[in-house]
Formats: C-alpha cells, structure tokens, sequence
C-alpha cells in the first residue's frame, strides 16, 4: 500500500508540472479565438432569392466576371496563363467552376459588392496608400442590384459541383492554393509539380514559379508561407479560426478572409491533415496493438514477479 | 595459457573462454540488493531502458536524416515522417523518450536526495549520476538542433549567446562554438557530430561508472537501514531467504524490475502514439528562419527551471547564479553535513527542506515558460532567490540534525 502512495505522489507532482508548463503557459501566451461557426455575422444576409439564368447572363456579360475569371466547367479557360495574369493582378484569379460549392453564399454576395470588405483587406487598400484592390466592385447592371447579385450566386452554385462531390484537394487548391504552396503534397502556386522527364522542362516549370512567386510577393509584401507542415505548427483550432477570420490571429495581415463554408474549411484542414500527418490512422490502429501486447506483457511480468517473490517475503 | 579441455557443450566452450558462469554469478546471482527498497529503486531500469529505446531509436532514425542546413528539416518531417515505413514511430519513440527520460532522471535523483542515498560513502554514485545528467542534457540539447526548426534555430542562438559571458563579451568564443557569426551549416555538422557520437560516448562510460560506483557501497534502503551485506547474503546462500535482509539482483529484485518496467512502458507508448504533441514544440515545426524572432523563446521543459535561474536577474549576476544551478546540486553530499542516510521524514528540517526544493523547482520550472512579464517575473524572481536561500540555509539545518 504504501509503493501506492508513493506511486500518487509522483504522479500528483508531474501533473501539476505539467498542467503548469502545458495547458496554462500555453493559455497565457496564445490569445484563445473561438469559431463564429462560419457564420460571417459582419456581412448583410442574403434576402432575395436568385434566379440562376438570369444570373448567367450577368457573369457572362454586364457583371464583368470572365474578364479576369475563368470558369473552366462552362467552357470559358483562363484567357492568359497564371504568371501573366499573377502579373496584371498580383494573384492569378480564381477559376469560379467551384466557387458556389466552397465558399458561403452571403460572402460571395459581399465580395460581388464589395470586395475589400468581404476579403477584410480595407486596412491594405486605403485611398490614402492608392492602391486598388485588383477585383473591382459591381455596381449593379440597372435593376434591382442585390436581386443581380443572388442571381450571380445562384449561377455559381448551379454550376458548381454538390458539397460532397468536391475533393479536399480541390477545395484547398481554390481556396488557399493561388498563394500557398504545400510542397510535401507536391503543390505549387501555379499547381502540381509534373514529373518532368528533361531537366530543362523542370528548369522551365520553376522559373515561371519563380515568376509567379516575385509578383505574388510584390502584391502580398511576402511569400506565403508553406503550409506542408501547419497542422503541426498551429494546430486544427489555430487554422480553423485563422480561415474564418485572419484579422482575429494576425492583426494586420495581408491575408484576405477566404469566406469558405462551414463545409468548406473542413475540407481545406483534411487537405491540411493529410499533407503534415499523413499516418495519423496507422498511428491509431499500431498503438491499439501495442497496447494489448504491453497488458500482456505486464500481466505476465507480475506472474513473474509473485512467483519469484513468495519464497523471499 | 590456461588449460582447455574439449569441452562437453557450447555452455562449457564458452564458460572456458570467457569464464561466463563467474560473470553471471557477479553480475546478477550474487549481487545483492536490501529487500526492504520499493518501486522507485527501479528508476535506474527504467532509465537504463529508455536509454537503450533512444539508442536504436536513434540509430534508425540516422540512416535517414541528412545534416544540412537546406535539408535537415525535410529529412525529419518529410522523409522520416512520410516516406519511410514506420519512419513516424521511430521518431515519435525517439522523441517521447528524450523528454520522459527527464522526467524518469528527476524522480530518480529526488529519490536519492529523499532517502538521503548520496551520503556516507556513496558519494561517488551521487556525482557520476550527477555527470550523467549534464551529459544527457547536453545529449539533449544538440539533438534539439538537428530538426533545424525556429526553436532549434534560436535555442542554439540563446544557448551560444550565454558563452559571451555577460560583461565580459567574450563574442569571439561564441563565435568559436558557433563556427559562424550566427548558428549555421558549421554549428549544424558539430552539434550533429556531438549529439551521435561524442556524448553517447560520454553516457555509455558514465553509465559504467554510475554502475561500478554502486558495487561497494551497495544501494541503499526505503529505511535507510546499515547491515552487513555478506553476512545477510550469507543467510540467503543457506536458502534462509525469508530471513535475510538481501535479495540477488536476478531474477529476484529483476524480477520486479521488470514489471515497474512494464507499466512504464504502457505509459510511454500511450505518450506516443496518442499524445505525442508534449514532447515536441509547435513551433519547431517551422523550418529555422533567420530572419524572423518567436515571439517567445523558451527551453524544452526540463531546462526550464535553470532557465529561470538566469532569467529575473540582471545580465552579469544572472549568469553567475545560472553557472551555480548548474554545480550546485553536485556538492549535496558535503554541504548536507548531517550524519543520517535516512529518509527525509526522520530527519526533521531536512522534511521541510526538501518539499520547499521540489516546489520551488516546480515554480521556477512554470515561470520559465511563461512570458517573463508583470506577476510572473515577480514569482519567477522570488522563486529563483529562494533556491539560493534553500543551499545556504542547508548546512545548517543539517548540522544541528541528531543522530537517529
């Protein structure tokens, strides 16, 4: 009884130390952000309901999207490669093909109307630095404007594919993957690494990156970083509320708020889990038998001890 | 040369060569251990065991990780992690071990100053166990380098930083232990070179010494009783076991070894390959960047409470009160001056004295982490001057203890 005590007292003692070194330093030095539930409270609701042919004739044509946006499942391809455009822009424009399934209605309404209030990058576009934010505001076609806007989100939503039809990939390349390269998935800002067969091809591949990259800086002020390894360094809760609102973590970042759903930003942290802990199911299922073979073992190991034990007490 | 017989079975061949019944009978039949010792005496083990997990561990992860500044840190996260089978165990293993092998050598060392096993004879098993825990830390911190992340990066610019010693700006000597202005390819390769070979080294003859140290004053007891060992084990040869104070090391006393062992280790693979994330920094899981400070900087956590030492004070006499935390602990056998090797519930102040230890190591151990600002550099400061104020007072106290 008494190695019991013992035993609680060495147990009580690393606790506490590690209570103190742990959960509570690491409160009392990361500001804790809750999740708004992807709700965007700060932007207008979305009253009217949208009319999805109407909606296209406004992308098509007095909305001005396809100007810059390509939208490659209603057969209109980027008109200039991403470095050209990341060079006109800043950014490559994101292709709209998944817009509708990925991002929150309300917040392509408000980005459609304003979007340096949407992406909340107004502290970045000040009239005062004059710089414009390259994606310019609709003002309306003549009619009723927020009518013409839930006509354009309509339009994106019919086009794009149901929620669960679209891969985490593909939602982290529409929304983070034009600034972030993830380079343990093999994913650039201008898209995968092929494997090339020539190394002068390779060569080729890499300076248009490079390309792309010195205007992406110029546009952001630095190179994103990548985010192979983010899962580890900031953890699911960190990057969950860092998507919903970078502002909150990173007052002041050039970051713009992505506006993804609910559903959306789930995706993008299972892209995000899959590239920094790809073995997390191994993990689980190796440990499980581990751990039956230890009980094992320790059951065994106090036979051993009883036996041996009896003729000596 | 000695007579050799054709010999009878492969036991006898090598029972001629290498004389392996003496050694079994030296080493383990009849090498006695009081009965009267609980689980903590198993700690050395539990040690021994987490040493020889770090080793292989290490070993496989060293077939894989490449010493370069540009790709240390993808041979970790990316090769290791990803590529390599069973890469991610080998890791997570190798650093669960590192951090729990701290918490495992300060339960062990809180033990011997408990029950007061560094006194009267036993000094040696004192100092060289004292030796092993300056070379696991430095075995620590230049494996800390390695992953060449942020903490890695700025760990190993603090840590250098100390050897200017304050005032005396000896920038030049830091210079020296770096190979370069700041921490890069040259730092990187000798603190590779230290971490794989020169201090395992170190640890595997400290590790001898610590066990030869124990030979003569044998171990002591939870009663801190003295007897005579020979004529104890005497009684047990006789088969008088129940009576005799002494158990043999095999497979008596290893016997429950093995089964502290075992539950250790359910802990430790709970540890890996469900909590993991303890042992290891975040943000050492951004690559070094030079150009770019964490906004806090602190040691893993079983450097923290020397860290606070250095910390509170200003510049020059925080350095020379970080050198003596350092030392300290290695002169209890002379400036404990009581006469006892008995636990420190018999031993009246004493009691006290060692409770106040552990908690202000506790403290000092939390201020370390936390930002050292308003109310916790208060604490911190006060935690550190207590530290002091406990060795001074010890002599003392221990001086006027009675014989018991």
């Amino acid at each position: 009884m008494k190695e019991f005590k013992i035993l609680a007292v060495v147990i009580f003692f690393t606790l506490v130390t590690y209570w103190l070194v742990e959960p509570f330093a690491h409160s009392q030095m990361h500001a804790h952000v809750e999740s708004e539930g992807f709700s965007y409270d700060d932007l207008p609701p979305l009253e009217k309901t949208g009319d999805a042919t109407r909606g296209q004739d406004l992308v098509m044509g007095a909305g001005g999207c396809i100007g810059c946006h390509s939208i490659e499942s209603a057969g209109f391809p980027a008109a200039m490669d991403a470095v050209t455009n990341s060079a006109s822009y800043g950014v490559n424009p994101p292709d709209l093909s998944n817009a509708g399934g990925i991002y929150e209605p309300k917040f392509l309404a408000a980005l459609i109307k304003n979007p340096t209030q949407a992406l909340m990058v107004e502290h970045k576009f000040t009239p005062e630095s004059g710089k414009m934010h390259p994606m310019i505001a609709f003002y309306g076609a003549g009619g009723d404007i927020d009518q013409e806007v839930a006509d354009m989100v309509a339009y994106l939503q019919s086009i794009a594919p149901k929620p669960d039809q679209i891969t985490p990939a593909q939602a982290f390349e529409t929304a983070c993957g034009r600034c972030h390269s993830v380079k343990y998935e093999n994913w650039t800002q201008i898209g995968e690494k092929p494997v090339f067969k020539k190394k002068r091809d390779e060569l080729v591949f890499l300076t248009q990156l490079e390309d792309y990259n010195a205007n992406l800086m110029g546009y952001m002020g630095k190179l994103p970083p990548d985010l192979s390894m983010y899962i580890r360094s900031r953890g699911e809760h960190y990057l969950s509320t860092f998507i919903e609102n970078p502002q909150n973590l990173l007052h002041g970042t050039a970051m713009p708020r992505v506006g993804v759903s609910k559903d959306g930003a789930e995706k993008v942290l299972e892209y995000l889990v899959e590239a920094g802990d790809p073995k997390h199911a191994e993990r689980d299922s190796v440990g499980v038998k581990v751990m039956i073979f230890l009980l094992v073992f320790a059951a065994a190991s106090y036979l051993w001890k009883k036996e041996i034990w009896k003729d000596l007490h | 040369m000695a007579h050799f017989t054709k010999a009878t079975s492969v036991h006898d061949w090598l029972n001629q060569r290498l004389a392996i019944d003496t050694l079994q009978r030296v080493l383990s039949k009849e090498y006695w251990i009081p009965k009267n010792i609980n689980f903590l005496w198993a700690m050395g083990m539990v040690l021994a065991f987490t040493f020889g997990i770090l080793l292989v561990s290490g070993i496989f992860l060293l077939m894989y990780y490449q010493p370069h500044v540009d790709t240390a840190f993808d041979s970790v996260n990316f090769t290791i992690m990803r590529e390599v089978e069973f890469g991610w165990l080998w890791r997570h293993v190798h650093a669960v071990a590192a951090s729990v092998v701290f918490l495992i050598i300060y339960i062990h060392m809180l033990t011997g100053i408990y029950y007061g096993s560094y006194k009267k004879g036993r000094e040696m098993i004192w100092i060289s166990g004292m030796l092993l825990f300056v070379a696991f830390s430095a075995e620590a911190f230049s494996g800390y380098m390695l992953p060449w992340g942020q903490m890695s990066y700025w760990a190993g610019m603090v840590i250098t930083n100390l050897f200017s010693l304050g005032s005396l700006e000896f920038n030049g000597l830091v210079e020296w232990i770096r190979g370069d202005y700041v921490p890069g390819q040259a730092f990187l390769d000798r603190f590779f070179m230290l971490h794989v070979l020169l201090i395992p080294l170190a640890i595997l003859g400290l590790i001898g010494l610590h066990f030869g140290a124990l030979r003569i004053p044998h171990v002591n007891n939870q009663d801190g009783e003295e007897f005579d060992f020979d004529e104890e084990a005497a009684k047990y040869k006789a088969g008088k076991k129940k009576e005799s104070k002494v158990i043999a090391f095999a497979n008596d006393f290893l016997s429950k070894d093995m089964f502290v062992v075992s539950i250790y280790l359910i802990f430790f693979f709970y540890l890996v390959f469900w909590h993991f994330g303890f042992a290891m920094d975040p943000i050492n899981f951004d690559p070094a960047d030079g150009l770019k400070t964490p906004p806090h900087i602190y040691p893993e956590w079983y450097f923290l409470w020397s860290y606070e030492i250095l910390r509170p004070f200003p510049k020059d006499p925080g350095l020379v009160a970080f050198g003596i935390a350092q030392v300290i602990f290695f002169l209890l056998p002379w400036l404990d001056r009581s006469p006892n090797a008995v636990p420190a519930s018999r031993r009246g102040l004493f009691f006290f004295w060692f409770w106040a230890m552990v908690i202000d190591l506790i403290v000092l151990t939390a201020m370390g982490k936390l930002p050292p600002q308003g109310i916790y550099s208060t604490i911190g400061l006060y935690a550190a001057g207590f530290f002091f104020l406990l060795w001074i007072i010890l002599p003392f106290i221990t001086k006027s203890e009675k014989r018991v």
